[in-house]
């Protein structure tokens, strides 16, 4: 598929791939596509950054490359690697039959890592470079992909100058761990994805978990969005409300009642203490609510 | 210097010029900006490119020569204005000018200014700009140690701005965490694949000699999260140019000031000059000397900042002297929480300079169980001490 012409067009084709886009998260992306910039996602954890990036290939027909980060990530992990087995062996071989070497340093002793990957032609068009939880790097790392970022080439010494025919789309996430520095950011569209308002969460979980009765539905997002307004370590996100809704499935539910709500908190609630300040009577409320409808 | 009569003109000429531009090159230098003979003998050159009786052009050729960062900026115009007035009387003037403040809001450059126009005192105590060796406690001259016992409560403005350039000149170890990054080294554990197979090929093919390589190693970030309610009075302000000095050393690390509010003023602290810095990070808090809220900006603090600031290994400072009207189980709790997200949690009080300290307020009953280590913080020994803690590193938890 061309990349869409308009953002309505993009929001179509991203919800033909189940993922349900607000008008400000389309608009970023759309822009970015547009641009040719890279989007900068940050938002809390389950919110829906990653899938972003996996929606969006589907819907465009692209190769997704994932990188996922962590600290100490380097070149040979990241960029590139010259395979030390094979270039061993062919020493040893061109030893033992005494013609000269072949070049140990060509494509065919090369590594590909995800981002010279993404630099490579694709027939499908430029692939969606998915570089998550950037914030888990440091800055070395970031300082090199700086430099990737504004020209989409790299030079491996032995080998040459890779460039981009046509530069990847680029897609980070951030969880805040650390803040991004602000050499990246200007490179980027930012965008922050909060979580989902009341209606766009049910559409998001009908999407995603059919098999979830609507009645049951509705009382699981309107539980999740009033214990989304209390005091709380870690909100649950977008993939706890699609993992309970499983879960209730699982066990048979066709509505709410506090004994099975208190049972499988713990898939919305992932903090102990978080679990401690809702309970019995807090946990009879809200199900109550979320049944009527209450606010 | 002849005695300058160039009172209210622009420049002198010549080689009175010649002399008083080197004298302002020095004053700025004794003042703290980073200029060698070189940039004295640029100064020179530019003073003699233009029309030094034209006031503008000659304050924007020296501009030009001694200015190299924004913040430089208001230094250079401050001493311009002081020296090009008067270059010899200046001092009498500015002596009036010494703040006598109590908070960090508003200080202007002017008392390191000062500082500078003093005339050199006898040698005891070498001048501020005397490159600092690369050590690793304060420098211990005779009477520095009279300074390093005394609570900063109780100094002279005199003896404060000796302790300031003591602060300013600390170095600080930090026992350094293991990166995944490596680097070259003979004797180092790992093998260098690429290395070894690159050295083959440079004796022909044959596999003779291994490379190896080490990990490298970088320092934790540093948090800290100052106190600066009105009973911290003024060890928050030491403790906070301490922390300026943390930052300028090491790109890692983040600071926060509290009192009823929670203020990040990291990028305030980034300054590089330790008084501009100041000042600005008293223009972003705004609630300077009023009550401690320590519950209320410890649980804000857990819920927004700890999970953007403590990765990656980060140790944390929390300056307070404990004393908070919240209930104290729900501030144990909090701290809790606060040591569970970071790799170390050392509590710097300053309640612990007197020697009967006993924890009975609440607050400081609910603190202390939870912290890794409780150290004092009210003179230049203890920020010395906390320097050693750092860089010996406490055992792991």
């Amino acid at each position: 598929m061309t990349v869409p012409a308009s953002v309505t067009e993009l929001t179509a084709a991203l919800a033909g791939q189940r993922y349900l886009t607000d008008a400000s998260l389309a608009t970023v992306l759309f822009l970015g596509l547009r641009l040719g910039k890279p989007v900068l996602l940050e938002g809390d954890a389950g919110v829906g950054k990653t899938e972003v990036a996996k929606a969006l290939a589907a819907a465009l027909g692209r190769k997704l490359i994932r990188l996922q980060c962590y600290e100490g990530l380097d070149v040979t992990s990241a960029l590139y690697e010259w395979d030390f087995a094979k270039q061993m062996l062919e020493v040893r071989l061109a030893e033992g039959g005494g013609d000269a070497r072949a070049d140990l340093y060509s494509e065919r002793f090369l590594r590909r890592r995800p981002l010279l990957e993404a630099l490579a032609p694709d027939p499908a068009g430029p692939p969606v470079l998915l570089i998550d939880e950037l914030d888990r790097t440091d800055e070395p790392f970031e300082a090199f992909l700086l430099e990737l970022l504004s020209d989409f080439q790299v030079t491996i010494p032995e080998y040459g100058t890779v460039r981009a025919a046509a530069p990847p789309i680029v897609i980070l996430t951030s969880n805040r761990t650390r803040e991004i520095h602000d050499a990246i950011k200007r490179r980027c569209l930012y965008h922050w994805i909060g979580y989902p308002s009341a209606e766009r969460e049910l559409a998001i979980l009908a999407a995603r978990a059919p098999e979830v009765p609507a009645a049951l539905a509705a009382q699981i997002v309107g539980f999740v969005q009033r214990l989304r307004a209390s005091d709380l370590f870690k909100l649950p996100g977008v993939a706890e409300t699609l993992d309970w809704g499983h879960a209730l499935v699982a066990l048979g539910s066709v509505e709410l009642d506090p004994a099975t709500v208190e049972a499988t908190l713990g898939v919305l609630l992932k903090y102990q203490d978080d679990l401690a300040r809702i309970t019995g009577d807090r946990v009879r409320a809200l199900t109550d609510a979320a049944r009527t409808g209450a606010p | 210097m002849s005695d300058a009569e160039a009172r209210g003109r622009p420049a002198p000429t010549g080689a009175r010029l010649a002399a008083n531009v080197t004298h302002f090159v020095r004053l700025l230098r004794r003042a703290g900006l980073r200029l060698g003979p070189g940039d004295a003998l640029d100064a020179q050159r530019a003073v003699a490119a233009i029309d030094a009786t034209v006031r503008d052009e000659f304050y924007w050729a020296l501009h030009a020569v001694l200015v190299r960062r924004a913040s430089e900026h208001e230094l250079f115009d401050e001493a311009f204005r002081l020296f090009w007035r008067d270059p010899m009387g200046a001092h009498s003037a500015l002596a009036l000018l010494l703040p006598q403040m109590k908070t960090p809001i508003n200080r202007s450059v002017s008392r390191r200014l000062s500082e500078a126009w003093r005339p050199p005192a006898p040698p005891s105590p070498p001048p501020p700009t005397a490159p600092a060796p690369r050590i690793d406690t304060f420098l211990a001259y005779s009477s520095d140690e009279v300074l390093r016992h005394r609570d900063f409560d109780q100094l002279s403005a005199e003896e404060l701005d000796r302790a300031r350039a003591l602060v300013r000149r600390l170095e600080l170890d930090v026992r350094p965490l293991v990166t995944r990054r490596t680097r070259p080294d003979a004797r180092g554990r790992e093998i260098d694949r690429a290395r070894t197979v690159r050295t083959a090929l440079a004796r022909g093919g044959a596999l003779l000699e291994l490379r190896r390589r080490r990990r490298l190693t970088r320092p934790p970030t540093v948090v800290a999260l100052c106190d600066i309610s009105g009973s911290m009075g003024r060890y928050s302000e030491m403790v906070l140019r301490f922390l300026h000095t943390l930052l300028a050393h090491r790109g890692r690390g983040h600071v926060f000031v509290f009192a009823t509010r929670l203020t990040n003023v990291t990028r305030a602290l980034r300054q590089r000059d330790v008084d501009l810095a100041l000042a600005r990070c008293g223009a972003e808090v705004g609630d300077w000397s009023s009550g401690t809220r320590l519950t209320a900006c410890l649980r804000e603090f857990n819920r927004a900042w700890s999970r953007r600031v403590l990765g990656q290994g980060a140790v944390v400072l929390l300056v307070t002297d404990g004393l908070d009207r919240d209930d104290p189980g729900e501030l144990g709790a909090e701290v809790a929480r606060l040591r569970r997200s970071c790799r170390r949690l050392i509590w710097l009080n300053p309640l612990l300079r007197y020697a009967g300290f006993e924890p009975r307020a609440g607050g400081v009953r609910a603190l202390l169980p939870n912290v890794d280590e409780h150290r004092p913080v009210h003179d230049l020994d203890s920020l010395d001490a906390l320097a050693a803690a750092l860089a010996a590193g406490a055992p792991r938890r």
